[in-house]
């Protein structure tokens, strides 16, 4: 029996900064230029932040019992802490699940995919989401935050409504010093550009496509569209060629719109290939670092239910323009700007309260009244409803995803936010419940009251005195 | 229920100097306050039998427990009983002493709010204390990151009482100027208030904006301050003092938890204040209260909160307080006088302290001795106390009258 993609999600921030900014800032200090602009994540973002959207994307109108979370990720927030429990627990999820992080090397959502098809195949589980999503910083004036974007992609992979079939697969393993991070490094460091462009991608790319071309005797020819990680557009096309394909075979590589987006690279690739499949299609994706990794697919018909969503294409086009460059810097932690002095006498958190709120905080959940149906959030005893008041007789009730519209909100002068102003509301759920949130992805501007709003989570804050990052969920205009 | 109408009466008030009081403690503010009480009340610190010591951020400067008063003051080994509801500390004192009393456990009981806030070295209120004091933990995790929610949540009460009843933005804008203006104008008259000096209109609408749509002067800020007050039974007033002042209701509200959590809540009154408010006038008897309150003190922490505190203490209909604000009603000279000594926008907001200032200006009315505000021949002096935020709050209401 097939086993194989059954649907896909991507989230990909909407600020894009063009690279002329960060040219005109560090310009002085390297005068290199790339064409396009980067993805480039809101301050209140992460990689478990993006993966989580890009999940939500994927289970978007998708009811699949969920048995694993694989999450990958080279900027896992965590050193120790696991980014699947937390995607896992903010997606609802039963406990009864296994959750996996994979990581440290750019390959590391490939190899995330491929343990996920094994999974499945062997029988351990039924269906897993496998997410991938960077975040990554090159230091200013480096190649690297010219190149690098931001983005999530994730997929599910089960046995039933196929979109695409996995037919086969191929790697390679090298310990190539492209790119390091020391335990406590902020930024990549990277070895010499045409270094890692001719001796890497130039070599392993090549090697893992034409390892699967012969393990199952395949051609370029067979292959309807193929979509690999890369570093720049000429080289992308030279590598196809000498691989034996044609320019229409080969799937925009995404450089230009959203920049190299490390472990999710090949989610987004793969996305954008989908989005143009036809039934029977075969498509080869590969993924690249400390070797390659390729995947042979083949498109079903289902894609047709699927792909009229199209939500690669509006990830690409719902965006607005990042032109600070000393804004991005901020949002990345790069530049540390003056929070107010009234920031410094935050208490600490309490850990056995996260706990115990684990679901109130991470999955929006609360409660609604048995008797008279009101919803509450967070978690209520005592029906909030005047004419009610019943007591202890609630049950459990997710807000996550749920619509909501915006009773009133303030555009606050005097809360610090490193993405100013600081926007709040009282927010209303369809089917009942209100709760104050603040806003996020949406400037001043934008706010009417009454507008549509969905949930997003977010970074709130860290607490380096426990090594705690705190996440919550903030309304972002949409429907 | 006979509530306590005038079983009670205040005998003996002080009020230091709000402010920024650089070279003052919250001890050095308690002492002050105390000692121009017991010097106007003529009595002795050993004739008082109980005390309640109101004030907020307890971690901040003054310290927990009833222990900061006691020993500042050096009391005789009494019940001291520290009280915190919010910015409604102050109130709650002042409750607590009248409770003693009216209740026969003693004959004399001291209410001391004080706050010491500006040693912080940062503007407006402590971050987080605002949320983690009301919200405890929950404060820090699922609500907003706000330094401080109020201008928002009262802000969000400016828009909506604009929409809700049709008010274009900038004659909104300009109803609560004037609120403001009366303030500041009454606050140069008094040589306590933080803030002395004349505003005009055009000055509050083009003054920055702290929250939409309210401005810096829609907002008061934080000073530090005390006052004092001392109770004794009511049949017993008059052997202190020729013109004691009675009290004639306290009604305290805690907003219930429908307000923020269910749609229902129109976030264009405050429903704790209107309810303190309905059993307030039902202790003390009073019928018409737009006719029979001769002057009050509210909780204009923002000027929004003062708009609405009018129709939700019956003095201005619902929907008509424009009205009244453009005729002068609240004004020095109007029907019913409000802040007539500067309010929480010019004499200052010393959170702790706030309920007794109110009460300090209303007895100081009462007896004809409020110099150049003196309003016309006084008989009920109204204060409205509020801690919190439009849908989260604890509402204190006071009538005090000869």
């Amino acid at each position: 029996m097939d086993i194989g993609i059954t649907t896909y999600g991507v989230h990909i921030p909407r600020y894009r900064m063009d690279r002329k900014v960060i040219r005109c800032a560090m310009g002085w200090l390297n005068p290199m230029g790339l064409p396009g602009e980067k993805a480039v994540a809101n301050y209140d973002e992460d990689s478990i932040t993006m993966a989580l959207e890009a999940c939500r994307s994927c289970l978007e109108g998708n009811d699949a019992d969920i048995g694993g979370v694989y999450f990958a990720t080279t900027t896992q927030p965590y050193r120790e802490g696991e980014g699947a429990a937390i995607i896992a627990t903010a997606l609802d999820l039963s406990q009864q699940i296994r959750t996996v992080d994979f990581g440290n090397s750019l390959k590391c959502g490939t190899s995330a995919l491929l343990a996920a098809f094994e999974s499945v195949k062997s029988e351990s589980l039924e269906n897993v989401i496998v997410c991938a999503a960077d975040s990554r910083l090159g230091r200013p004036g480096s190649v690297g935050e010219m190149m690098f974007g931001d983005g999530a992609g994730a997929v599910i992979i089960g046995r039933e409504g196929l979109i695409a079939a996995l037919r086969g697969s191929c790697s390679v393993s090298y310990d190539f010093p492209d790119y390091r991070r020391l335990a406590l490094d902020t930024y990549v460091h990277s070895v010499e550009d045409r270094f890692i462009r001719e001796e890497g991608y130039g070599k392993f790319i090549p090697e893992v496509i034409s390892g699967l071309f012969k393990k199952y005797g395949l051609n370029a020819e067979q292959f309807a569209k193929v979509a690999f990680p890369c570093l720049h557009v000429g080289q992308y096309s030279s590598i196809g060629k000498k691989l034996g394909f044609r320019t229409d075979q080969l799937q925009e590589p995404l450089l230009t719109a959203l920049g190299e987006a490390g472990a999710a690279s090949p989610f987004l690739l793969l996305a954008a290939m989908l989005e143009h499949a036809k039934a029977g299609d075969h498509v080869l994706l590969a993924g690249y670092g400390n070797g390659a990794e390729a995947l042979w697919l083949t498109v079903t018909e289902r894609i047709e239910e699927v792909k009229n969503h199209r939500k690669m294409a509006r990830a690409i086009d719902k965006k607005i323009p990042l032109t600070g460059y000393e804004k991005y810097l901020a949002f990345r932690g790069m530049l540390p700007v003056d929070t107010g002095s009234v920031l410094t006498d935050a208490p600490l958190t309490q850990l056995p309260h996260v706990w115990r709120e684990r679901r109130s905080i991470l999955a929006l959940r609360g409660t609604k009244c048995k008797r008279c149906g009101t919803p509450h959030y967070p978690s209520q005893n005592v029906c909030a409803q005047p004419e009610c008041g019943a007591v202890n007789e609630m049950e459990d009730y997710t807000f996550s995803g749920r619509k909501a519209k915006l009773f009133s909100y303030t555009i606050d002068n005097i809360s610090f936010t490193l993405n100013p102003p600081f926007l709040f509301g009282l927010v209303d759920f369809d089917g009942g419940g209100r709760f104050v949130f603040q806003l996020t992805d949406c400037e001043a501007k934008e706010v009417v009251t009454g507008m549509p709003l969905v949930m997003s989570l977010r970074k709130k804050y860290e607490d380096p005195a426990k090594g705690f990052e705190g996440y919550f969920w903030k309304a972002v205009p949409g429907e | 229920m006979s509530g306590i109408k005038d079983k009670v009466a205040i005998i003996g008030m002080g009020c230091t100097k709000f402010g920024e009081l650089w070279d003052k403690g919250a001890d050095d503010l308690m002492v002050d306050a105390f000692n121009e009480a017991l010097a106007d009340a003529g009595v002795e610190k050993k004739d008082i039998q109980a005390a309640w010591q109101g004030n907020q951020f307890t971690e901040v400067n003054v310290g927990h427990s009833g222990i900061p008063l006691s020993t500042a003051l050096k009391l005789p080994y009494i019940p001291v009983t520290h009280v915190e509801n919010l910015c409604a500390s102050g109130t709650e004192a002042f409750r607590g002493a009248c409770y003693a009393v009216a209740s026969g456990a003693c004959d004399m009981a001291l209410a001391v709010g004080v706050e010491k806030i500006k040693d912080l070295g940062t503007g407006g209120l402590p971050r987080d204390a605002a949320d983690i004091m009301v919200h405890g933990q929950k404060g820090k995790t699922i609500f907003p990151n706000w330094s401080n929610p109020n201008p928002g949540m009262f802000a969000m009460m400016a828009a909506k009482y604009f929409e809700r009843y049709g008010i274009p933005i900038e004659k909104g804008k300009e109803l609560l100027a004037k609120i403001s203006v009366k303030s500041h104008h009454n606050g140069t008259m008094n040589p306590k208030a933080h803030l002395r000096r004349e505003i005009t209109v055009a000055d509050v609408l083009k003054a920055p904006i702290i929250a939409f749509p309210l401005g810096l002067f829609d907002c008061c800020g934080v000073s530090d301050g005390a006052a004092a007050a001392i109770v004794v039974r009511a049949d017993k007033a008059k052997e202190f003092r020729v013109d004691p002042v009675y009290v004639k209701s306290i009604q305290v509200a805690a907003e219930s938890g429908t307000s923020l959590q269910h749609q229902s809540y129109g976030y264009t009154h405050v429903e704790s204040s209107y309810r303190a408010a309905l059993k307030a006038y039902e202790e003390a008897g009073v019928q018409n209260p737009r006719s029979e309150i001769s002057m009050m003190e509210v909780h204009d922490c923002f000027s929004i909160t003062e708009l609405v505190t009018y129709e939700d203490l019956f003095i201005s209909q619902r929907g008509k307080a424009g009205q009244d604000i453009e005729e002068g009603f609240y004004e020095l000279s109007g029907q019913v006088p409000c802040q007539t000594d500067g309010g929480l926008k010019c004499f200052g907001h010393p959170i702790g302290a706030s309920g007794l200032r109110m009460l300090y200006e209303m007895y100081k009315q009462l007896q004809g001795k409020a110099g150049q505000r003196q309003v016309k021949d006084p008989k009920l002096g109204l204060t409205h106390n509020l801690g919190g935020q439009p849908a989260r709050n604890v509402a204190a209401v006071t009538i005090i009258g000869l």
